[in-house]
């Protein structure tokens, strides 16, 4: 870590800060991050799809390229189920982004990816025995598998139920597809509805409010609308005071400033 | 066949707070200690992109990797143990500096009554306060006694407080004054004045200035980031083992530290240990660390399992109550809590330190008369602001929908409108909760997992709700338009976050049949075995652990000097 960065006053570190905006906003290229000129041709995955928003700081220009918004492991259905289904558990309103602007479908596609989709630190060693409630999860499949399973019978429910894929239902039809999975109402052989539904109101928690570093709360807006200021080196000056509103910055913004 | 190295005069198994605090005492005074750590190194430039959510609380970073080991769990002999196969009730540390790097910081001293609650509950209530089930015991040690180590603790790690108007007597005010008091904390402390108890601020290892320590050891002000509990601090500002007593013992020149080394088994013969079979995780070997003196000084947890493993010290058993080791496993009860909604008022709630808080204990210990109460015991009562980061925190009245709309305007809405206040409740020594060696999950190297055994019981359920109801109390006083309080406890499950306060299972006490240890937390069964941790507490107090596990580990520190010197049993 670079320590000088420390002993910085709080007047350099914003002429710093100042100097950091300066070259995102003229696109210079910045620790690889801002490409010179890049435009916004997105998601150009599907007509409907909305562009990232820009990035409110950067007002009047194309946001950079995004290519963090790429699926590694949903198909597109999938995709589109949970996208649906995330924007459901946190809607867009008149003041604030929901879970789909959010980039919250992009999370959880990323982290399905990786360790955490295959419970890489969890103990998933046999034999695997139904247990009371308090102890826990015990099945022996990994959340990749639960969401594969759980979104193909989302769909399946809402076939049966409104001979509509989920993607297609109104969103009133798709709340009661996904209270009926929370409830338990859905009953399962291989997983339990009510579980995969807290994953998915516990994934879109998460992809709403981490780092945008993982795909989700874009340009930091998920931060910003709750009036959280995300990564900051020092709340001193402010810890003693009332309540004081503070522009949000990310852990990239913390590691181009060292 | 394990290749053996030469012998050392001590060997440490875990280099946490415990290990760290020792491994320092020990080097100084001139002897050569090997430290086996099974995580890997750890160092404050780690902590660069620290205050990633979701990487450390969320996605645990700093902790024990499951896949390669964890615990089981049954509430009740009836019922078949089964693994804790995620992360939940709590978290156990790995790495160098151990759950001394991801802690909050709160450095209560327990009370003088924890030390001696079964003979000052019976002078005072009569026998028949204990329920014949309830084992809880004296620990052999007062207050006094241990008041010069808490001392030692403190000054090391330079804690900054101020004197709790209803603690056990100081002997040295803390070495750094009080953290800054925010808001919230004032009208937390002004509604407690109103209504005549006695709030102090939290005793914190979260530095409130630049602090030097005897050692030499200088540390920078914490800057209230909001990210202590589950992660480590990038200022070195909270008191950790890795940057306070670790550089220390390596500047002795005395002190090996070998990380990637999981030990495995203590070995022994005729009541003595003789070293320590370990295998260095990266290569699978194993490695026997001959020592004349063993210390185990990991979590609880490892403590009791490498003894059990070891065949070393005398296995509890619950049917009869005989043996020692696994006996009088106990947690915290901490669900006894508040929270209020202000639709006035807003909180710097995301700003914070582990240990920045108000705290009072008028409801903690025998404090208060428990005559008509059915229960013992207590907890302290705080208001604390340790950061409330935004995927954990979204508190919603009671009523608000899980989510959709409602809950998503309103958590938005009371993001920074939402106050809590929280209990570390106590939590009493029963003889069916206990440790013992699980019959048939293992961890990678093959050895058995540690089971536990434990439900909350009825001590528990009235405890928490009379501290809930006190907590209320206060969150009126303090103005909030709403208040929601626990009403019912439940019973104790392994999947929601409670504590990382687990104890118990190499208790402490005067008696050799009724302890594992002394209060030099020394092994009655192998004198020249030191089992140092909150391993030791015969049951948990209304508070934090962290300060009487570094008392006990100087203590323990001094009397393997006296044993190296002297030999045989020190008590």
């Amino acid at each position: 870590m670079d320590r000088s960065d420390k002993k910085k006053s709080p007047e350099q570190r914003a002429v710093d800060r100042s100097r950091r905006k300066f070259l995102v906003n003229t696109g210079y290229a910045l620790g690889g991050i801002v490409v010179g000129g890049a435009l916004g041709t997105l998601i150009g995955r599907k007509p409907a799809a909305k562009p990232a928003p820009a990035n409110p700081r950067e007002a009047g220009q194309a946001a950079p390229a995004n290519y963090n918004r790429a699926l590694m492991f949903f198909n597109q259905e999938q995709f589109r189920i949970v996208e649906s289904a995330t924007e459901r558990i946190f809607p867009e309103d008149e003041n604030n982004p929901g879970a789909k602007s959010l980039g919250v479908a992009f999370f959880i596609d990323h982290q399905l990816a990786g360790e955490w989709g295959f419970n890489g630190r969890d103990y998933m060693s046999p034999p695997f025995y139904t247990g009371e409630k308090e102890q826990g999860y015990q099945g022996r499949l990994k959340r990749r598998e639960i969401f594969e399973i759980g979104l193909r019978e989302m769909d399946n429910f809402s076939m049966t139920r409104y001979e509509k894929s989920f993607v297609e239902l109104t969103g009133e039809q798709q709340d009661e597809v996904l209270k009926a999975f929370e409830s338990d109402e859905v009953k399962l052989t291989t997983i339990s509805a009510g579980g995969f539904f807290k994953m998915l109101r516990s994934g879109t928690l998460e992809g709403a409010y981490s780092d945008p570093l993982y795909g989700g709360n874009l340009d930091m807006n998920g931060w910003r609308m709750r009036g959280y200021p995300g990564n900051q080196m020092s709340f001193t000056a402010i810890i003693d005071k009332e309540f004081t509103e503070i522009e949000p910055a990310s852990l990239q913004d913390h590691l181009v400033s060292h | 066949m394990a290749k053996t190295l030469p012998k050392t005069d001590v060997v440490i198994v875990g280099v946490g707070w415990a290990g760290g605090i020792i491994a320092s005492e020990l080097t100084k005074s001139g002897l050569n200690v090997v430290g086996l750590e099974r995580g890997k190194e750890r160092k404050t430039e780690d902590y660069f992109m620290v205050h990633d959510e979701l990487r450390y609380a969320l996605r645990y970073e700093l902790m024990q990797d499951l896949s390669k080991e964890t615990i089981t769990f049954r509430s009740n002999e009836k019922i078949r143990a089964l693994p804790m196969r995620q992360y939940g009730s709590f978290l156990i540390g790995d790495g160098l500096g151990g759950a001394g790097v991801h802690w909050n910081g709160q450095t209560y001293r327990f009370l003088p009554y924890d030390f001696e609650i079964r003979s000052k509950t019976v002078e005072k209530y009569g026998k028949g306060k204990i329920p014949a089930e309830m084992t809880i015991q004296d620990w052999g040690i007062t207050y006094d006694e241990l008041e010069p180590y808490y001392d030692k603790f403190e000054t090391m790690a330079g804690i900054s407080g101020e004197e709790n108007p209803l603690g056990g007597k100081r002997s040295n005010p803390y070495p750094t004054p009080p953290m800054k008091k925010t808001p919230a904390m004032q009208m937390f402390a002004e509604a407690a004045g109103r209504l005549k108890l006695n709030p102090y601020m939290v005793p914190s290892a979260n530095l409130s200035e630049n602090y030097t320590n005897p050692d030499g050891i200088s540390r920078a002000a914490c800057q209230y980031c909001g990210y202590c509990e589950r992660f480590g601090c990038e200022y070195g500002a909270k008191a950790d083992p890795v940057v306070t007593v670790i550089p220390v013992a390596n500047k002795t020149g005395n002190f090996q530290i070998r990380t990637h080394s999981n030990v495995r088994r203590i070995m022994h013969k005729g009541g003595k240990a003789t070293g320590v079979l370990y295998t260095d995780v990266t290569t699978g070997e194993e490695i026997v660390q001959p020592a004349d003196i063993v210390v185990v000084t990991s979590y609880v947890f490892n403590n009791v399992r490498l003894l059990l493993l070891s065949e070393l010290g005398r296995p509890y058993d619950p049917a009869t109550g005989r043996g020692v080791i696994g006996r009088n496993y106990a947690y915290q009860v901490i669900k006894g809590s508040a929270i209020g909604f202000f639709e006035k008022q807003q909180f710097n709630n995301f700003a914070g330190a582990g240990a920045l808080g108000v705290s009072l204990d008028d409801y903690n210990g025998d404090n208060f008369d428990h005559s008509e109460l059915n229960f013992i015991h207590g907890g302290v009562v705080s208001l604390g602001q340790t950061g409330a980061r935004p995927i954990q925190n979204n508190p919603v009245p009671s009523g608000t929908a899980a989510w959709g709309p409602e809950f998503k305007t309103k958590s938005l809405h009371y993001a920074n409108r939402a106050l809590s206040i929280g209990t570390q409740g106590a939590s009493m020594a029963y003889k069916h909760h206990f440790l013992d060696l699980d019959p048939v999950y293992k961890d990678v190297y093959g050895d058995s997992l540690m089971r536990i055994t434990f439900d909350f019981e009825q001590q528990d359920r009235e405890m928490s709700k009379f501290l809930a109801e006190r907590c209320s109390e206060i969150m009126k006083e303090m103005g909030a338009d709403k208040v929601d309080y626990l009403k019912e406890l439940g019973p104790y499950e392994i999947m929601t976050y409670q504590s990382t306060h687990n104890t118990g299972g190499v208790m402490m006490g005067s008696e050799p049949d009724a302890s594992a240890v002394n209060t030099y937390s020394q092994m009655w069964d192998a004198d020249n075995v030191f089992v140092v941790g909150a391993s030791s507490f015969p049951q948990n107090a209304g508070y934090n652990p962290t300060s009487t596990v570094g008392a006990l580990a100087y203590r323990a520190a001094e009397g393997i000097l006296k044993y190296k010197d002297k030999g045989g049993l020190l008590v």
